[in-house]
């Protein structure tokens, strides 16, 4: 690996931990349901997207590579999925 | 200079912590959550622990399906509490309770606390019997379980199938050999069946995939038929699919296929290879598969017909 990748490589993964850590401060601080949700799906997009790109550039074949994506696509689909699921639900509550 | 048994030590407490919480938890539902998230950090435990396949088990099982069991469970406890008077435990059974809960974790404790150094092990004679009756597997876990103690094996899934009759058993007289009620409402959210489209064909893939994998590689019959289960249930969730009658024939086969064909084999190695669930070397890894294929089919009808529970009446139009 060389050392370009590398600090490439170290530096998604910062940043991906980045966006978790500030969205679990949002989760914690944010004062409803709904902006909460919101705090985490930026977690989920962005942060393990970051973290999955990361791990790409240290894959050490195709493969694991396009499992790594897999993973970041089922996570997103469930997250999306789930945060819309949960949303209705609190809004059924309101009414 | 390491991180790592730091990370340790801050999992195990976080483990002890959320332990705690799901058990102080007032509310049912938040001490279900509790749960889910203790069986998801267990995962992480197996983990650095090296034992993939038992994380992976307790991901899908003690994360995934057991959580939707103790939701359900919850639900109906609800649905009780609505139609009778609101029986409570009194002081005593309460009290009761605790102590015999604080004695089974205190003996548990004393049996882990008192073990001779060097603890007794089985490991040597396992290792050794992989070499021999489970050759050609890459997963020794496999082969213990499949080969080494096949008899247990067996016997966890029997407990599964007698575990949907109990559910079953459950039902009352008129409803008896009806589909079990729906899941969720008459028209689940769009994003429900969105997510079990999608899920259900990438899921099954993935199911079949750690099931065929775990002759060589962390997986197995379990995980694998445990996330056959989970899609199964999603889709029942998102009403893409109904509940089966419970007296329908596929279905009960389809629940002993697992045992009875476990059994059969071990039978037939009595007299093919010389001992009671002994297989010839020469083919003990396809013979394992054999049983395993159909062990993947009865955990996942099993799992969901226990969330699904018993059957109920009108469930049939």
């Amino acid at each position: 690996m060389t050392g370009l990748l590398h600090l490439l490589s170290v530096a998604a993964i910062g940043a991906g931990t980045f966006f978790f850590f500030t969205g679990t401060v949002a989760l914690l601080r944010f004062p409803d349901s709904l902006t909460r949700l919101h705090a985490l799906t930026k977690a989920d997009n962005l942060g393990l997207g970051l973290v999955v790109f990361g791990l790409i550039l240290r894959a050490e074949t195709a493969l694991s590579a396009l499992k790594l994506i897999v993973i970041w696509a089922l996570v997103l689909l469930s997250g999306a999925s789930t945060a819309q699921l949960i949303g209705r639900a609190l809004r059924r509550v309101r009414e | 200079m390491s991180v790592l048994p730091y990370l340790d030590v801050g999992l195990a407490l976080l483990v002890v912590a959320v332990a705690a919480w799901t058990v102080a938890a007032r509310a049912l539902f938040a001490s279900v959550v509790s749960y889910v998230a203790y069986g998801l950090l267990l995962a992480f435990v197996w983990i650095r622990l090296y034992a993939p396949d038992v994380a992976l088990t307790e991901a899908a099982v003690g994360g995934g399906v057991t959580g939707v069991l103790l939701i359900t469970a919850g639900k109906r406890l609800g649905a009780l509490h609505d139609i009778g008077p609101d029986v409570r435990p009194g002081v005593g059974l309460k009290l009761l309770t605790g102590v015999l809960a604080a004695l089974v974790a205190g003996a548990l404790a004393s049996v882990i606390l008192l073990l001779p150094d060097p603890p007794p092990s089985l490991a040597p004679e396992a290792s050794a019997a992989i070499d021999s009756a489970g050759a050609g597997l890459g997963n020794p876990i496999t082969a213990v379980l499949m080969s080494y103690r096949s008899f247990d094996t067996m016997l966890e899934k029997i407990v599964l199938v007698l575990a949907v009759a109990g559910v079953w058993s459950m039902t009352a007289d008129e409803a008896w050999g009806r589909a079990p009620s729906p899941f969720r409402r008459s028209r689940p959210y769009a994003p429900t069946i969105f997510l079990a489209q999608m899920l259900a064909p990438i899921g099954t893939l993935i199911g079949i995939h750690v099931f065929w994998t775990g002759a060589n590689a962390p997986g197995g019959a379990f995980q694998g038929g445990a996330l056959l289960a989970a899609i199964w249930i999603i889709t029942m969730m998102a009403r893409l699919a109904e509940p089966p009658r419970v007296d329908a024939r596929w279905l009960r086969m389809a629940l002993v296929a697992g045992p009875a064909v476990f059994l059969v084999n071990g039978l037939t190695g009595e007299f093919v290879a010389g001992s009671f669930f002994a297989y010839p070397p020469s083919v003990a890894k396809p013979i394992i598969l054999f049983i395993e294929a159909f062990m993947v089919l009865s955990i996942a009808v099993a799992l969901p017909m226990l969330v699904a529970g018993p059957s109920s009446e009108g469930s049939d139009q």
